[in-house]
C-alpha cells in the first residue's frame, strides 16, 4: 500500500516535474527551424573566430602586403580573391569574424553591465532615484544610437578599444530600459516579499532573485543588440572612425575596396556578405528566442 | 488639438537643452590642443596660450556651454576651424539635401512596406507572405552602405541608368534614397504585418464582416486604421535610424548633405562644425519624435483626450 503510494508520488513528480524557464524556452526554440538555422550559422561563425589561426595565416596572408598579387580575382589560391595590397580576402574575412564578434560581444557586455545596474536600481527602488536615472537616460535615448556612438568616438578618437566603449555606452539606455521594465514586473511578487521577510539584503535580492527571473528578455535583447553593435562597428569603420588598418575588419575592407568597384566587384562583395550572414544569424536567433519566450507573440 | 501640440512643443525645449549639453560635453572631451591646431606649424607657447584664453577654452565647461547655447539661440554656431566659414550657413546650405533624401526614402519605404505588410497579414502563410518576410529579414540584415555599393555597381557602373554619386539632376537622388530606405522598409513591413495580424481576429472586425461590409473596406478602414499605431511608432523610430543611416549613405554616394559634412569635419577635427552637425541631427530626431506623438493623437482620440 505505502509502496504504491510512493511510486505514484514518484510518477507524479516525473510527470509534472517543473522544468526551468530556460529549459522551456529551449524546447520551444528547438521547434523553430529559422532560429535553429540562425544558431547553426552563429556557432560556425564563433568556431571560425576562435580557430581563425588554424584556418588562415594572419601575418602571411591577412596583413603582409604582396604587390605581385594585387586585385586578383577568385581562384583556387584565393577563394575570395585579393585586395589592393595583394592580401587574401578570404583570410581577412576569417580574421574579421574575430574582430566583429569580439567588438559586438564586448560592447554589449559593457552596455549590459551598466544598463543592468542602472535599470535594476531604478526599477527596484523606484521613486526619486528611478526618476533621476530614467530622465538622464531619456536624454541619451533622444540621440540616435549610431549618432551617439559617432559623438563618443569623435571625443575619444578612432580605434578598436574606443569603438567598443562608444558602441557600449550608446547602448546603455536601451538595456537600462529593458531591465527596469522587467524588474518592475517582478519586484512586487510574493517570493520577493518572502526574501525581504527573511532578511536578505537588497543587493542579494536583486542579484539572486530579481535578475535571474528577468534573464530571458535580457538574453533576447542582448542577442539582437550584438547584431546592432556589429552593424554599428562596420558602419563606423566604413567612415574611418572604427577599426584602423591594417587590422582586418569588414567595414574598413568595404571602405578601402570602394575605389576599385568599377571592375573588381569581389573586393566589396564578400566583406558585405560576411556582415549580412552574421547579422542575419543573430536576427534569426533573436527573433526565435523572442517567440520562444512569449508564445503569444508567435504568429 | 492646438493646445496639445503647444504642450508637446513646450516639452521639446528641455529635451533640446539637455541633448545639446550632452553632445557639447562629450565633444569637448576631445583630446588635443585646439588653439595649437588652428595656429598650425608656427605656433609658439605664448601664442597658443593667448588664443586658448581668447577662445575661452580655459573656462569651466558649463560656462563654455552657456556661451555656446546663448549664441545658438540666435542661430550662431561659431566658425569652422578648417575653412573659417560660418558653421550655421554651411549647415543651412547642406540641410535641404539631407531633408530631401530622408523624406524621399521614408516615402519609398512606407509606400512599399505598408501594402506588403497588409498583404502578408491577410494572406498569412501563403507564398506571398513567405517571400515578403524572407525579403524583410534580408533587408534588415544587410548593411545599407554595402547595399548602396551594390546598387552603384549594378545601376550606375554597369547599366549607367543613374549617376554613381553627387547631386546633379533628379536622377542622382534615386539610388541614395533607395539605399537609405531599404532597412526601414524591412522593419516597417514586419511591424505592419504583425499589428495587422493582431487586429484581424478582433471582435469588431468580425462584426464589420458580419454586417456585410465588403472585404476591401474591412481591411482598409476597420483593420488598417487600428493597426497604424504600432506602425507609426516604428516609422518614427525608423526615421531616427534613417538620420543615422544618412551619415553612411551620404558618404557612399558623395551626397552633399549634413551627414557627409559631419564625417568630413570629424576627419578634419573641425570641432564647431562637428558639434553643429551632431546637434542638428539630434534636434531633428527630437522633432520627428514630436511629430510622431502628434500623429498618435490624430489617429487615436483617446490620447488627445488625456491632455484636455
Amino acid at each position: 500500500m505505502t509502496e504504491i503510494a510512493t511510486r505514484q508520488k514518484v510518477d507524479l513528480k516525473k510527470k509534472y516535474k517543473k522544468r526551468s524557464q530556460m529549459a522551456d524556452i529551449w524546447i520551444r526554440l528547438k521547434r523553430n527551424r529559422m532560429a535553429m538555422i540562425g544558431l547553426f550559422i552563429l556557432i560556425i561563425l564563433i568556431l571560425t573566430a576562435v580557430f581563425a589561426d588554424f584556418i588562415g595565416d594572419y601575418e602571411g596572408k591577412a596583413i603582409k602586403i604582396n604587390a605581385k598579387e594585387r586585385l586578383e580575382g577568385v581562384s583556387k589560391e584565393h577563394y575570395f580573391g585579393t585586395d589592393e595590397y595583394g592580401r587574401d580576402i578570404f583570410t581577412r574575412i576569417v580574421f574579421g569574424t574575430r574582430t566583429s564578434l569580439f567588438v559586438g560581444t564586448i560592447s554589449v557586455s559593457i552596455a549590459l553591465t551598466f544598463g543592468g545596474i542602472l535599470g535594476s536600481i531604478a526599477g527596484y527602488y523606484g521613486g526619486k532615484l528611478d526618476n533621476t536615472i530614467m530622465r538622464i537616460l531619456d536624454v541619451l535615448l533622444a540621440i540616435p544610437t549610431i549618432l551617439l556612438a559617432i559623438t563618443i568616438v569623435t571625443a575619444l578618437g578612432p580605434g578598436l578599444v574606443n569603438l567598443m566603449i562608444a558602441v557600449g555606452i550608446s547602448n546603455i539606455p536601451g538595456f537600462a530600459r529593458v531591465v527596469r521594465a522587467n524588474v518592475l514586473g517582478i519586484k512586487d511578487q510574493e517570493f520577493i516579499e518572502a526574501a525581504k521577510a527573511i532578511g536578505l539584503r537588497d543587493h542579494e535580492i536583486i542579484l539572486r532573485h530579481v535578475l535571474p527571473n528577468c534573464m530571458a528578455p535580457i538574453v533576447v535583447h542582448s542577442t539582437l543588440k550584438v547584431a546592432g553593435a556589429i552593424m554599428a562597428t562596420a558602419g563606423l569603420s566604413f567612415i574611418g572612425l572604427g577599426v584602423q588598418p591594417p587590422r582586418p575588419e569588414w567595414g574598413s575592407m568595404l571602405s578601402s575596396g570602394r575605389a576599385f568597384i568599377r571592375d573588381k566587384v569581389h573586393v566589396v562583395l564578400f566583406p558585405g556578405l560576411a556582415i549580412m550572414v552574421t547579422i542575419l544569424s543573430l536576427n534569426l536567433l533573436g527573433d526565435g528566442l523572442r517567440d520562444a519566450l512569449d508564445p503569444r507573440m508567435k504568429q | 488639438m492646438i493646445k496639445y501640440i503647444l504642450r508637446r512643443l513646450m516639452f521639446l525645449i528641455p529635451v533640446v537643452i539637455a541633448v545639446t549639453f550632452v553632445v557639447f560635453f562629450i565633444v569637448s572631451l576631445s583630446p588635443g590642443n585646439i588653439a595649437a591646431m588652428i595656429i598650425g606649424d608656427g605656433a609658439t607657447k605664448e601664442s597658443i596660450e593667448q588664443l586658448t584664453e581668447e577662445m575661452g577654452l580655459n573656462d569651466p565647461i558649463i560656462v563654455q556651454y552657456g556661451r555656446y547655447i546663448s549664441k545658438l539661440v540666435t542661430g550662431d554656431m561659431g566658425k569652422s576651424y578648417a575653412t573659417g566659414k560660418d558653421v550655421s550657413s554651411e549647415i543651412a546650405s547642406r540641410f535641404p539635401n539631407t531633408l530631401k533624401l530622408t523624406i524621399l526614402s521614408i516615402i519609398i519605404s512606407v509606400g512599399i512596406s505598408i501594402p506588403i505588410g497588409v498583404i502578408s497579414a491577410t494572406k498569412q502563410y501563403s507564398i506571398l507572405d513567405y517571400v515578403g518576410m524572407v525579403l524583410a529579414l534580408i533587408g534588415i540584415s544587410m548593411p545599407s552602405f554595402w547595399f548602396g555599393l551594390m546598387l552603384i555597381i549594378r545601376f550606375a557602373l554597369k547599366l549607367g541608368w543613374f549617376p554613381s554619386g553627387g547631386a546633379e539632376g533628379w536622377t542622382s537622388i534615386i539610388l541614395p534614397a533607395v539605399t537609405l530606405g531599404v532597412a526601414s522598409t524591412a522593419s516597417i513591413t514586419r511591424v505592419a504585418r504583425s499589428s495587422m495580424l493582431e487586429v484581424l481576429p478582433q471582435d469588431y472586425i468580425r462584426t464589420a464582416k458580419a454586417k456585410g461590409v465588403n472585404k476591401k473596406d474591412v481591411i482598409m478602414t476597420h483593420a488598417l486604421k487600428n493597426a497604424l499605431i504600432p506602425t507609426i511608432t516604428i516609422i518614427g523610430l525608423e526615421f531616427g535610424e534613417l538620420l543615422g543611416g544618412a551619415i553612411l549613405t551620404e558618404t557612399v554616394f558623395s551626397w552633399p548633405g549634413i551627414g557627409r559634412l559631419m564625417v568630413e569635419s570629424i576627419n578634419r577635427k573641425d570641432i564647431p562644425m562637428v558639434l553643429g552637425t551632431i546637434i542638428v541631427f539630434a534636434v531633428g530626431f527630437s522633432i520627428v519624435n514630436l511629430i510622431v506623438d502628434i500623429l498618435y493623437a490624430y489617429i487615436d482620440p483617446r490620447i488627445k483626450a488625456n491632455y484636455r
